[in-house]
């Protein structure tokens, strides 16, 4: 169900990210104060835009999962919010890879954007934390959704705090692609679209080996079920011999256990 | 190509050049470990399924090696491959296909 078309859009996030690089290097122009280090635009702010978008999401699912108690949502949410985890990561580390080449420093503590970047990602970072430490299934999913509505709608607002915060170091992107010159808008609009092809084709990898490892560990209870219940009936009438399908559901129930 | 790479401007590999190759390296290293890590799960649910079968083909091969000594409830052992062939099947009951909330509680935070 969640592998349905996941070959076509694999496809299409390669193809998405090759022409995405192509104009990125080939088409648009270099920046006339940064020149050549202005391309980790084209990678940094995509990526930032995608992990706060999906974290955003991850909260959106948390709603449907706590309206519709299905825990497919849950299981949405969660993986929304792992795959922008690993997008955060990537633009704090490109992020400190563009200071570093721009103002000579790898993070600057008093740039409110990157601080507020840096509360949003730890705040996420706690998640799984949080989400690992409950063992009943059924709280651990509502408490996660609880979290994840919390710091889904403190996304937004700490974007428009830092937009309205004084101090303007680093530079405005989100609305404003009008500023920028045809190509590189052009080659900034291919990079968000393939980095966000990316997003979902992960997305749904993820999503898909959850659901073939939960048809498996289905299939295996179901063996051990079927294989159990006519060995109780058998017992009742006559010994059985120590191989056959009784031993089947138990192999089966015990190997099940200990995975 | 050679048209392309003429009207395309050369790529100065001085100093700013080092930072945008560590960028765009990390995140492609960054998927690049993500989709390992993918390829390892897939490899492990591979060996599950393969011990399942391993497990079901070993038990029929039991079956038959026994002669099926029959305890007057018919044949168990074949009923019992025919409901595994059928759990296997994800047609044989609609519903398991998609997740009953018991086990997809399971599935969903590993």
């Amino acid at each position: 169900m969640y592998g349905r078309g996941l070959r076509a859009l694999s496809i299409s996030t390669v193809v998405a990210v090759v022409a995405a690089l192509t104009l990125v290097f080939f088409y648009a122009p270099l920046e006339a104060e940064q020149g050549f280090l202005q391309k980790i635009f084209y990678l940094h702010v995509p990526l930032a835009i995608i992990a706060l978008c999906g974290f955003v999401a991850g909260g959106l699912f948390a709603i449907a999962h706590l309206r519709t108690r299905d825990p497919r949502w849950d299981m949405r949410s969660y993986v929304v919010i792992h795959m922008s985890l690993i997008f955060a990561v990537a633009t704090l580390i490109t992020g400190s890879i563009w200071a570093k080449g721009s103002w000579g420093h790898w993070w600057v503590w008093s740039e409110p954007t990157l601080v507020s970047f840096l509360i949003v990602f730890l705040l996420y970072a706690t998640y799984q934390p949080l989400r690992f430490s409950i063992e009943d299934p059924e709280r651990q999913a509502r408490y996660a959704s609880v979290f994840a509505i919390t710091a889904g709608a403190f996304v937004p607002a700490n974007f428009i705090a830092v937009r309205l915060a004084s101090e303007f170091l680093h530079p405005r992107v989100l609305g404003s692609t009008s500023n920028l010159p045809g190509p590189m808008a052009l080659a900034f609009l291919a990079s968000l679209v393939a980095w966000a092809l990316l997003f979902v084709t992960l997305c749904r990898y993820e999503l898909a080996a959850k659901h073939t490892r939960f048809q498996l560990r289905a299939l295996r209870r179901r063996l051990a079920g079927e294989q159990a219940r006519p060995a109780r009936r058998r017992r009742s009438a006559a010994p059985e011999p120590a191989t056959g399908a009784a031993t089947l559901g138990a192999r089966v129930a015990g190997r099940g256990a200990s995975t | 190509m050679s048209v392309l790479l003429a009207e395309t401007p050369a790529l100065p590999l001085h100093t700013a050049g080092k930072y945008v190759a560590g960028a765009y390296i990390v995140v492609f290293a960054i998927v690049l470990i993500y989709v390992a890590i993918m390829a390892i799960r897939l490899g492990r649910i591979e060996g599950e399924l393969g011990e399942l079968l391993a497990l079901t083909e070993e038990d029929q091969l039991v079956g038959r090696d026994a002669g099926d000594p029959g305890d007057g409830g018919g044949h168990p052992r074949r009923d019992a491959g025919d409901s595994r062939r059928a759990a296997a099947d994800p047609r044989h009951d609609p519903g398991e296909t998609q997740e009953p909330p018991h086990a997809a509680r399971e599935s969903a935070p590993a």
